[in-house]
């Protein structure tokens, strides 16, 4: 016999594990299925989380896995010249993530979220009005009926794609990701996360070191999903010729794919949402989405449950989440999508004009997307008329 | 045929996302591949960020990856 809830959460990362808590604190019925068998791990993330966040969130920070103090970011041109900026906004922490999602779990848990790990669910359909979810449990088949289903399974979804919607992402919207975690290091600066740019370092993206204390680091990179080498071979070229890293441990490895543009206009149909990684909801500048997907995550629980109050779970009913969430989050992302088309044109030549002819308020200011420096660029980049039509293009 | 190499793969998934056929599955640290719905696009062979999807010669129809 199959049990009975009013959602079914498919997904036990920050995003699901957000929305079975608000929707269980909202007095719904809620089970999260988890396919791997612990959350929090593996950690496909640089474990960054900015200030701002946390107050948006009502998060607060605890020293068990907020553990490095973050206050600002340092921006490196290919031949070696950075840009250090140090402002509330760049602050935050980086995070021993594994750890905060268990937090959020147990936080999920005592609101009266019921979750399960090690259960994929290999199917799912509609049936009377409701949803059937198939699991596979320690080999046996296992059915969960419900009102609804919340997809929150990154960015292999399937579930939504079993339910009619389409998820695919196309490759120019996905970076491809690498990262080890790396300790017995050396670098410059451990307060700041810092960023490498240039077409050698990381085409198409970035190359990031999150410092999550004095010695230890996630060294990572994003690049393009059309590439033409391995993201693995650009962060092992980086960290072999940065004097400070190659005599370091890896002790991870983690690989990921990025989804930093494509968003879904329509992120619900008859009895589905779609949040997190798997309705593609991260910033398409620095590909980073904990904050993003909570909030989210946040958003779809309260439109879920004053649906189901209402008794009525069709596309209709829940597609208020489309527009709250585009309205708080998503139009600003889509905005920021542009500047990331910016930084994607830029050759490594552009990157050191940039920094020789924009202060470090300015380049946060353009990567912001801040109006008033159209006529600053317009000004400063005379001799660089190429470059200055890329950035008035995206700006 | 494409393949995936269960070596070097580090089951992110990423593969699955891309796939426009939906015919990857990741298991808990497997990939599958549906040779039947697979059209051999490389798109997972292009976002792959440790080199483990390969496209080979040969049709493998029903066929299981890593296998």
């Amino acid at each position: 016999m199959a049990d009975n809830y009013d959602v079914v959460v498919v997904g036990g990362g920050p995003a699901g594990l957000m929305t079975s808590k608000k929707l269980a604190e909202q007095g719904v019925s809620v089970l999260c299925l988890e396919k791997l068998q612990e959350i929090g791990v593996p950690v496909r993330c640089a474990e960054g989380l900015g200030l701002n966040w946390f107050k948006r969130l009502g998060i607060k920070p605890n020293k068990q896995w907020a553990v490095n103090d973050i206050f600002g970011a340092a921006l490196w041109t290919p031949k070696g010249k950075k840009i250090e900026v140090r402002t509330p906004d760049a602050s935050g922490f980086v995070l021993e993530r594994r750890l905060f999602e268990k937090e959020l779990a147990r936080d999920a848990a005592k609101a009266g979220a019921k979750i399960i790990v090690k259960t994929p669910v290999i199917a799912a359909e509609r049936k009377n009005g409701g949803v059937e979810a198939t699991t596979e449990e320690y080999g046996e088949i296992v059915k969960y009926n419900s009102k609804m289903i919340i997809a929150a399974d990154g960015i292999e979804s399937r579930v939504a794609r079993m339910l009619g919607m389409e998820t695919k992402i196309g490759l120019n919207d996905v970076d491809s990701g690498f990262q080890y975690e790396m300790a017995g290091i050396d670098f410059d600066d451990p307060d700041l996360i810092s960023l490498f740019f240039g077409n050698k370092v990381a085409p198409r993206g970035y190359l990031w070191c999150f410092p999550k204390g004095k010695h230890e680091a996630n060294v990572g990179v994003g690049i393009g999903g059309t590439r033409k080498e391995s993201a693995k071979s650009y962060v092992d070229k980086f960290v072999a010729a940065h004097p400070g890293l190659k005599n370091g441990s890896k002790i991870i490895v983690n690989a990921g794919a990025i989804p930093v543009g494509g968003f879904l206009d329509n992120m619900v149909a008859d009895n589905l949402m779609v949040i997190g990684d798997a309705a593609h909801q991260v910033d398409p500048i620095h590909g980073g989405g904990m904050g993003i997907v909570m909030e989210a995550g946040a958003i779809a629980a309260e439109v879920a449950a004053g649906a189901l109050k209402r008794g009525d779970v069709s596309e209709k009913a829940l597609s208020p989440y489309n527009g709250l969430w585009y309205e708080k989050r998503g139009n600003k992302l889509k905005g920021r999508l542009k500047r990331r088309l910016m930084l994607e044109e830029m050759t490594d030549d552009d990157f050191e004009n940039i920094a020789a002819n924009l202060n470090s308020e300015e380049v946060m200011k353009l990567a912001e997307g801040d109006l008033s420096m159209k006529a600053k660029v317009g000004l400063r980049f005379v001799k660089h008329p190429e470059l200055m039509r890329k950035m008035l293009k995206h700006l | 045929m494409i393949v995936n190499d269960p070596k070097k793969c580090c089951y992110c998934g990423g593969c699955v996302g891309v796939c426009p056929k939906a015919a990857i599955t990741l298991k808990e640290t497997r990939i599958e591949i549906d040779h039947e719905k697979c059209i051999e696009c490389s798109s997972c062979v292009l976002i792959c960020p440790v080199d483990a999807m390969k496209k080979v010669d040969g049709k493998g129809k029903g066929a299981k990856a890593g296998e």
